[in-house]
């Protein structure tokens, strides 16, 4: 039993030894790709436009009813227990430093994240990226980098607009459901608001970018094994970000906030 | 030139290359024959640097591939164009944008007019129409993917063609079509090309040399007439099959007309 628990945990990690080494290389060639400024400057642009426009509703939708549900849920928890402006900062501070980005994240994780494993997967499984490497192409200008750039661009973008929406959606939900006044609630917001709350939340995003389009990428373009493997990159790589983004949420917390 | 020197490889426990030697000399087509899945398309990679040996040496122009440098690389898999099995033609670009990736150069690639003329050209000697080019991958034949991959490999003007299972998955009158274009290719543009096939009778038809790839190493090399001849029976048993196969389905070709 020892012995298969040690064998267990060495295969374990020499398989993330593995990972963390190839994820490396594939930073390290990003890095260096980044001269090729004429092959992914255009592309990063037609990333941007369509995971932008396509990921924009979807994340409204769900920034607008999560601050109003925050502010539901306050209203039952603390009515008569606190005075009305505390409101204000209640889902002023959730939103903007936790909810906005850490939704946003997990959203695009699923929405973005899926989308490049199995773009990415599915030209390695067809030998596209082969294809490009033969014609003396680097996969990683033409196709990962314009990916990863035009997530950075978007994914603050798209946090800084649910952040709005949430808030604007709490400060609602509170108005109609416990009668909080215009001026309560903003003094409130305002009593609590640090404006490093605003450079957190866009500090969270963007490292919540990196993980919603590196690691889709580095599995993607590592896919094996036809459309199974593609089914199986597409899925892991939305768990793996899904994962990375809560272990960030945690890290950035810790080092940001509490130190 | 394009030689390989005891070339090994193997996929974990599987050896797929067992010390390989294969010469191709300057202006000659050679086939690469062998059953489905002993390793033909892994030897053909290997000379493109897609993989690297685990032992031996893969030379191409007197450059040892696997030891080259990144630019170096992209320098030398210009003057190589590479015909995937299935096409592997970029499906988010019409026919014209993956035909023009296959510009290497980077002047010219830059050069509008040059682009757009040189696709054309590519596309009139693989013998498809002009209006073919507005086309997505996704709304082409088999045979019309497989000739739009020879277009797209043949428009950086090589020195090299690497051609994989060209005419599988085609019938034998399609598969007659890209055997002839090979041919004309050859003869037009005078490239240095290595086919590799388990259609023997088309491999006949277009290769100065054939070697059959068996169990992992190279089981015989020699002109089509030599390897007619030969006596080895791993050879004939090959032989033997494949042309049956290749008369019943002419046969059956005949019949249908």
């Amino acid at each position: 039993m020892t012995f298969d628990v040690r064998r267990l945990v060495g295969r374990w990690s020499l398989r993330a030894a593995s990972h963390a080494g190839r994820l490396t290389y594939l930073v390290v060639d990003m890095v260096r790709g980044l001269s090729e400024w004429r092959i992914y400057i255009p592309r990063t642009f037609e990333q941007a436009m369509s995971i932008g426009y396509g990921s924009l509703f979807i994340v409204l939708l769900v920034a607008g009813f999560t601050g109003a549900v925050t502010s539901l849920q306050a209203g039952y928890q603390f009515t008569g227990s606190v005075p009305l402006y505390i409101y204000g900062a209640v889902i002023g501070e959730s939103v903007i430093l936790e909810l906005g980005p850490v939704l946003t994240g997990l959203i695009l994780a699923g929405r973005i994240g899926a989308r490049y494993a199995a773009e990415l997967g599915t030209m390695r499984v067809t030998e596209q990226i082969d294809a490009l490497e033969s014609l003396g192409r680097s996969p990683v200008s033409h196709l990962i980098l314009p990916r990863v750039l035009a997530g950075m661009m978007v994914i603050p973008a798209l946090t800084m607009f649910a952040n709005v929406v949430g808030f604007l959606s709490g400060w609602l939900a509170a108005k109609s459901s416990i009668g909080i006044t215009n001026a309560d609630f903003i003094f409130g917001a305002r009593y609590y608001f640090r404006p490093f709350d605003l450079w957190y939340s866009m500090i969270k995003a963007t490292f919540f970018a990196g993980a919603v389009t590196v690691i889709p990428c580095y599995i993607g373009y590592n896919t094996q094994q036809g459309a199974e493997g593609v089914g199986r990159a597409t899925t892991l790589a939305v768990v793996a970000a899904s994962v990375t983004i809560l272990l960030l949420d945690t890290l950035l917390a810790k080092l940001l906030l509490n130190h | 030139m394009i030689e390989l020197r005891k070339v090994s490889k193997r996929f974990v426990k599987h050896v797929v290359l067992d010390g390989v030697d294969l010469l191709v000399e300057d202006g000659q087509t050679v086939a690469l024959l062998g059953p489905s899945g002993v390793g033909k398309s892994v030897l053909l990679k290997h000379i493109i640097g897609l993989i690297k040996p685990d032992s031996g040496e893969v030379l191409v122009d007197g450059l040892h591939v696997a030891a080259l440098k990144r630019r170096e690389l992209a320098e030398l898999r210009g003057k190589i164009g590479y015909v995937f099995q299935n096409g592997a033609l970029f499906d988010s670009m019409d026919v014209r944008e993956n035909i023009r990736l296959g510009i290497t150069d980077e002047q010219c690639s830059d050069d509008d007019k040059y682009c757009t003329d040189r696709v054309a050209e590519c596309l009139r000697l693989v013998n498809l129409p002009p209006e073919v080019g507005l086309k997505y991958p996704a709304e082409l034949s088999g045979g019309m993917r497989k000739r739009v991959g020879i277009a797209r490999a043949i428009a950086g003007k090589p020195k090299y063609l690497l051609y994989d299972e060209p005419t599988s998955g085609l019938d034998p009158m399609n598969a007659d079509v890209i055997d002839a274009l090979i041919e004309r290719l050859q003869e037009e543009l005078g490239v240095t090309s290595v086919v590799v096939s388990h259609d023997v009778r088309g491999s006949f038809r277009v290769a100065d040399k054939v070697a059959l790839l068996w169990q992992a190493k190279i089981r015989a090399v020699g002109t089509p007439e030599e390897i007619l001849a030969s006596r080895d029976p791993a050879v004939q048993q090959f032989l033997e099959r494949d042309l049956e196969m290749a008369v019943i389905q002419s046969e059956s070709v005949g019949g249908g007309g």
